[in-house]
């Protein structure tokens, strides 16, 4: 008798471009946790023991391919000493930017991460789970990009207004980004990450043209995950990625995250071998789906970039939003395990309707 | 030379080029030229919304980035700025417009139509971001008719429902267009959150309000 595949492998396999035995799922639900804990979101975060209790429920309730340390996109701003602020319907929220003027950028200092208490949560979280999950799954770190770090610490405007008209601010800043960045996901993975999400929405051609792209966000990812001691794949939080898809595989990535605005089908052929593709469910529309809707959206997304491997099925965006009730988020689960399965056989002769 | 002799559409496509390379001194150059021939108003229409609307067709499919639109949009306020200052009879006062970010920080989207609408020409208040109960009292204490909401989140997006039930309660009867991500990801958002239109452009803000003025704009 063989064993049992477990996530790990899993996912591996389909990270090496192969067909593992169905098409590893990443169900990233990370509010969802609160609500299985019956606690609400700001208490949810507070601690690193209900955050890993959630994503084990999770996993365990929706029979998915990891384990996340993510926590809420602005703790990264937070350590900075930046405002988060809660919601009970939806995700931390980050507040008013601290850098109210560019010129404090020239004696802003770089947070330590081991010193920061909210990183810290991340960190013993992430050991837990590399306790509790005994290798059999991989563990999810994430980081926001250098790049896409200042919409945060400054207002997207004000970002924008540094990029084009002082060069020499932003290079300062991106410099301090960097060490930050480098840091914080080396101490995610020495905490007991898998892997790094290295999240940069700001590269994607969505919010800067590529010629832009190649002289400073593709450049920051080159130098940043050059430093980066493990596996990182960029997520463009459902910015497009098929323009500068050749850059990305060249900046050191393993995997891309695919908005639902492209077809998941082309940005696969697209990536050649070289990119594994992640995606793409859209989240937002996912609140209304029916389970049929559900079962048919896996089956176009599995039958678009699954045949070869190479294909980790998730949401287009990185978190599915709370509004999203628990039947869908089944029904996606039993649709992948049950049309996931390779060799995908049943894919010859189909057509989504 | 003259705007009308050049070839309205060559020269269409010089202001373009130079928007798209931020170049300031070629578009005020382009819009002092077309003055020579054109009113301003007219210049607005020929020259600027034109511009603005290849912008948003080229963001639509993709070829345009939203930086490029941001930049684009504050150059030709800008110069619209200058064309028709704040003051100016021509400035379209009517309907009465306001613009809001609905309970979020992120207040790019909004910065955009704010400056799109401005350089068409349009006079909108800008109520900066805003919780649910005070945008409706504010849009009622000042008479709103058309209230433009901005989103990122999808939990502010559906807050928009928040903000239409309690405008149902004033007296005035005032026009919702919401847009944001969580708009162009689902298509029907606004609908089911009580919007009477949602636009996946900044431009495309501008024909709307046209329609709900009958062609009066």
């Amino acid at each position: 008798m063989t064993a049992a595949v477990t996530s790990l492998q899993r996912v591996l396999t389909a990270l090496d471009h192969r067909e593992p035995d169905r098409v590893p799922f990443f169900l990233l639900a990370t509010l969802h946790g609160a609500r299985e804990l019956d606690l609400s979101v700001r208490e949810y975060f507070d601690r690193p023991e209900h955050v890993v209790e959630g994503q084990l429920r999770l996993r365990a309730k929706y029979r998915h391919d990891c384990l996340s340390g993510f926590f809420y996109g602005p703790m990264d701003v937070e350590a900075w000493g930046g405002e988060v602020v809660f919601a009970e319907d939806g995700p931390p929220n980050s507040g008013s930017p601290f850098l109210k003027d560019a010129e404090t950028i020239r004696i802003l200092e770089v947070p330590k991460v081991r010193e920061s208490r909210c990183l810290r949560k991340v960190l013993d979280a992430l050991k837990m789970l590399k306790d509790k999950a005994s290798g059999q799954a991989p563990i999810l770190g994430v980081v926001i990009s250098p790049f896409s770090l200042p919409v945060m610490q400054m207002g997207f405007e004000s970002y924008l207004e540094l990029l084009f008209n002082q060069p020499e601010l932003f290079d300062h800043l991106m410099r301090l980004n960097e060490e930050f960045c480098v840091e914080w996901a080396n101490a995610q993975l020495e905490a007991g990450a898998t892997a790094i999400c290295y999240f940069d929405p700001v590269s994607s051609p969505s919010i800067v043209p590529k010629a832009l792209y190649l002289k400073t966000g593709n450049v920051i990812a080159k130098r940043t995950v050059a430093r980066i001691k493990g596996p990182v794949a960029i997520h463009l939080a459902s910015g497009r990625c098929l323009p500068i898809l050749d850059c990305i595989a060249q900046s050191g990535m393993i995997a891309v995250g695919v908005s639902a605005a492209e077809d998941l089908g082309i940005v696969k052929a697209a990536c050649d071998r070289k990119l594994a593709v992640m995606g793409n469910l859209n989240g937002i529309e996912m609140r209304r789906w029916t389970p049929l809707n559900a079962e048919a959206k896996v089956k176009e997304a599995i039958t678009k970039a699954g045949p070869g491997g190479g294909f980790i099925l998730t949401d287009n965006h990185g978190e599915i939003p709370p509004q999203v009730s628990e039947e869908i988020l089944m029904a996606v689960s039993e649709a992948v395990h049950r049309w996931g399965r390779y060799p995908l056989d049943w894919m010859e002769g189909y057509g989504p309707e | 030379m003259g705007f009308s002799v050049l070839k309205p559409e060559a020269q269409g496509a010089k202001f373009n080029e130079a928007l798209l390379a931020m170049d300031r001194l070629s578009l005020q150059a382009l819009v002092a030229q077309a003055r020579n021939t054109l009113s301003p108003g007219d210049v607005i229409e020929l020259l600027v919304v034109p511009a603005l609307e290849r912008l948003g067709k080229g963001w639509e499919e993709g070829t345009i980035a939203l930086s490029q639109i941001f930049m684009g949009g504050r150059l030709c306020e800008e110069l619209v700025d200058q064309l028709l200052p704040k003051a100016s009879p021509q400035r379209k006062t009517q309907p009465k417009m306001a613009i809001a970010v609905l309970e979020d920080y992120h207040l790019l989207g909004k910065r955009i139509v704010y400056s799109t609408l401005r350089a068409g020409g349009y006079e909108i208040l800008d109520f900066g971001r805003i919780e649910a109960d005070n945008l409706v009292r504010r849009t009622i204490d000042e008479g709103i008719q058309v209230l433009l909401i901005s989103t990122l989140m999808l939990h502010s997006a559906l807050r928009v429902r928040v903000v239409r039930d309690g405008l149902a309660r004033g007296a005035q009867p005032v026009k919702i267009l919401a847009g944001g991500a969580p708009f162009r990801f689902d298509d029907q958002l606004w609908r089911e959150v009580g919007a009477d239109a949602t636009s996946r452009t900044a431009v495309g803000a501008i024909p709307i309000i046209h329609r709900w003025t009958g062609g009066a704009l």
